[in-house]
């Protein structure tokens, strides 16, 4: 029997195992719509902007581990799903796109709505296809899948033509991909493995440097036994942030430009520096030349371009990282078992540099501190199974040090693009994903105007998320930079606490809203909101004059940091 | 310094536009580029040459393996290849001169294409420095127009087969 190209689309989303798709419909993708009209198994949630549906697809990605589906028309639809690709291409997330394309018979022509999407996001996907016969869209959408989640994650795009959407095929799923090009690494170097498993368990001043690829590549479980084993501590980056439980007596911060003081210490005057799933940011290693003078750098990653891309390498290691830490744990614990010791010293330095330079922030008598919403959140959410998502800015990194993540997959945020406004849409996605587990956005305020439509999503597709907005009425991190850095002239970045009036566009929207303005009403704020079930704001208004800190200066070395000047301490949780 | 790369690719749409894209975002330069059909159908080579470090030659080939259609990166090792280039250029020349030019190409193996009244046009296939020389040549006649096609090569079929170094870091 023959089926159209939309239906074929469909099935192949099915055979895929996907379980829900983010999207709005138009011209050049309505026969797909049609097909989806007539039926299918997959839920389709009807973003309100396309950037919404590709951050939703993305948060879906990060906390459930699967591939997400992003799906919109031709031009501006297209164009839409720009940023979300760009956000993916640099966070590692696995995402496919899917966008209708003008008719085939159009294409070149300046046809309305006609826009080359697959010119636009090349240098920003790891592959697309612009589909060229309806026949070959089963088999597309098998390699997309499969490009997207193997090797080093990441987004593809699939651009379809109206008209193949609307022609008849024979649809049949295939078993396998025929892509001659596509080998990313499968197998671990026993030779590389038993090398930095010496380097490490000779190690006087080891430490290990998590990123992002420990979670996409569920290397989690293995990361725990190879830091237990071998007793070294774990600093996690922003993307690594919950692939090792922060509760744990071996995690030490965060490194980087906010990173705590102590983790920067330590990543910085190691004797070796093992990076799994990493790759040596700018905004972790400040200065490049100065970064961990010394260290022996053993690299662990899927792929083989990030070795030796920023910092050489002394000891790579390419391949599967969950079978790569697996086999460095084991390794590790032989060579404890054979009587290396621990490195205890090196432990006890990190914790009493942890004393000495605990993160700071001052108190106010008139304001609100915006750690202390996040702190405050933090606390009664703790042990609970609850996702964080942020937007990006201060309050990003106020959340990457004052939430304390304990299980996999539940802090997302927008690292290497540094994309405002993805926390709404990406907490959406991830209540669609794991709709038993509280979702929480932290969000600024100039984050929250970016993406605020997408709330009604919330409410209408019955995905309610929990915006704790810290709201001090600035783009505060370019304030910030003003402050320090420009001598304080002030250049566009005032949004006021109060327009719009963000409790009120909360009920708008269809959800709850709520104003903290004192310490003392923020407890039972986040208390009713955390309860009560619906999509809810937050507006916690917070000292506008609050700055982020420690802070590394961009291109300055790590261990410069400046620090909090005030004497007010307070030592984190973990 | 100057490397020449030879990407086997397979023949799908946009897949120079992806090698050529990646040079452009990672900021690298490139100095000659060549893309024909090779022995296996469907499977086109590309011939690079780039001047860059010994670093960024790595950070390329490993990023050009990456791409999905790209089948095998070589680097074409100075000495232990074969490279060569087709120049075709068109030069003004009064017919008193005109003998004495059309010899003294021959003598250099290139071969005349076409004959005008103040102008003739000569081919020459040899390695990218004899084009050189010969482009040195024609420069006091008068060069009308100048094309090159960019090198190409193979390994050497005699001698040591390390030209055809493929890079250990990938797989």
């Amino acid at each position: 029997m023959k089926i159209t190209g939309g239906d074929a689309i469909l099935r192949s989303l099915e055979a895929e195992g996907v379980e829900v798709m983010f999207g709005i419909p138009g011209g050049a993708i309505m026969p797909t719509y049609d097909a989806m009209a007539r039926g299918t198994t997959v839920r389709h949630v009807l973003a309100r902007h396309e950037q919404g549906a590709g951050h939703m697809a993305q948060g879906y990605a990060r906390a459930s581990g699967k591939v997400g589906v992003a799906i919109a028309t031709s031009g501006p639809g297209a164009t839409n799903l720009v940023t979300p690709i760009a956000d993916a291409w640099m966070d590692s997330t696995p995402l496919v796109c899917i966008t209708g394309q003008v008719r085939t018979t159009l294409i070149g022509t300046d046809a309305f709505q006609e826009c080359d999407i697959t010119g636009i996001t090349m240098p920003i996907v790891k592959h697309s296809w612009l589909v060229q016969d309806a026949r070959e869209i089963p088999s597309v959408m098998k390699s997309a899948f499969h490009i997207a989640r193997t090797g080093r994650c990441g987004p593809v795009l699939v651009d379809i033509p109206r008209d193949l959407q609307e022609a008849l095929i024979d649809f049949s799923y295939p078993e396998t991909v025929d892509l001659p090009g596509w080998k990313p690494p499968a197998k671990v170097h026993p030779l590389q493995i038993r090398e930095a498993g010496r380097a490490i368990a000779n190690a006087r001043k080891p430490v290990l440097y998590v990123g992002g690829g420990t979670i996409n590549g569920d290397a989690s479980a293995e990361l725990l036994e190879l830091a237990e084993a071998g007793s070294l501590p774990v600093i996690t980056t922003l993307m690594g942030k919950s692939a090792f439980p922060e509760t744990h007596e071996l995690h030490f911060g965060w490194p980087g430009m906010h990173g705590a003081k102590w983790s920067n210490l330590a990543m910085n005057t190691c004797d070796v520096l093992v990076a799994i799933g990493a790759r040596f940011d700018d905004r972790v290693t400040g200065k490049l030349s100065a970064f961990a003078p010394g260290a022996t750098v053993v690299h662990l990653d899927i792929d083989p371009a990030e070795i030796s891309k920023l910092r050489d390498a002394d000891i790579p290691v390419v391949g599967p990282l969950a079978t790569a830490v697996r086999d460095l744990a084991a390794e590790v614990a032989r060579h404890r078992a054979e009587g290396s010791p621990p490195p205890e010293a090196w432990l006890e330095q990190i914790r009493s540099w942890r004393e000495e330079f605990p993160l700071r922030h001052g108190t106010s008598d008139e304001w609100l501190k915006p750690q202390t919403v996040v702190q405050t959140l933090q606390r009664l959410t703790a042990g609970t199974d609850v996702i964080v998502t942020t937007g990006v800015g201060q309050h990003q990194m106020w959340a990457m040090q004052y939430v304390v993540s304990e299980q996999p997959r539940s802090f997302i945020t927008s690292g290497g693009l540094g994309t405002m406004g993805y926390g709404i849409p990406a907490a959406i996605g991830a209540k669609a994903a794991r709709p038993e587990a509280t979702v929480v956005c932290v969000d600024g305020d100039g984050c929250f105007q970016m993406t605020a439509q997408e709330l009604v999503t919330a409410v209408l597709e019955d995905l309610p998320i929990v915006v704790v907005l810290v709201n001090n009425a600035h783009l505060g991190m370019v304030t910030q930079w003003q402050d320090m850095f420009f001598a304080g002239r002030r250049s566009h970045v005032h949004l006021t606490a109060h327009v719009p009036d963000y409790a009120k566009l909360a009920e708008a929207y269809g959800g709850a809203g709520m104003v903290v303005e004192t310490e003392d009403e923020l407890e039972p704020a986040l208390a009713e909101a955390l309860a009560c079930g619906r999509m809810v704001v937050v507006d916690c208004r917070v000292d506008p004059a609050e700055q982020c800190f420690p802070m590394i200066p961009a291109g300055a070395a790590a261990l410069d940091m400046l620090e909090y000047e005030e004497q007010t301490v307070e030592a984190h949780a973990s | 310094m100057k490397h020449t790369l030879s990407v086997v690719v397979e023949d799908q749409p946009g897949a120079l536009t992806r090698i050529t894209t990646m040079f452009a975002r990672r900021g690298f330069n490139i100095e000659s580029l060549a893309v024909g059909p090779t022995e296996r159908h469907g499977v086109s080579c590309v011939t690079l040459r780039v001047d860059c470090t010994q670093h960024s030659l790595e950070q390329i080939e490993k990023q050009i393996h990456k791409l999905v259609n790209v089948l095998r990166v070589t680097e074409l090792v100075a000495g232990e290849a074969v490279e060569r280039e087709l120049l075709v250029i068109r030069v003004q020349v009064p017919p008193e001169k005109r003998a004495e030019l059309v010899t003294t190409a021959e003598a250099l193996g290139g071969r005349l294409l076409d004959v005008g009244t103040d102008a003739v046009v000569l081919e020459l296939t040899g390695t990218p420095e004899e084009l050189d020389a010969f482009h040195e040549l024609c420069h006091p006649y008068g060069i009308v127009d100048l094309v090159r096609t960019g090198r190409i090569g193979v390994p050497r079929a005699s001698g040591r087969r390390r030209a055809q170094r493929r890079l250990a870091a990938i797989n």
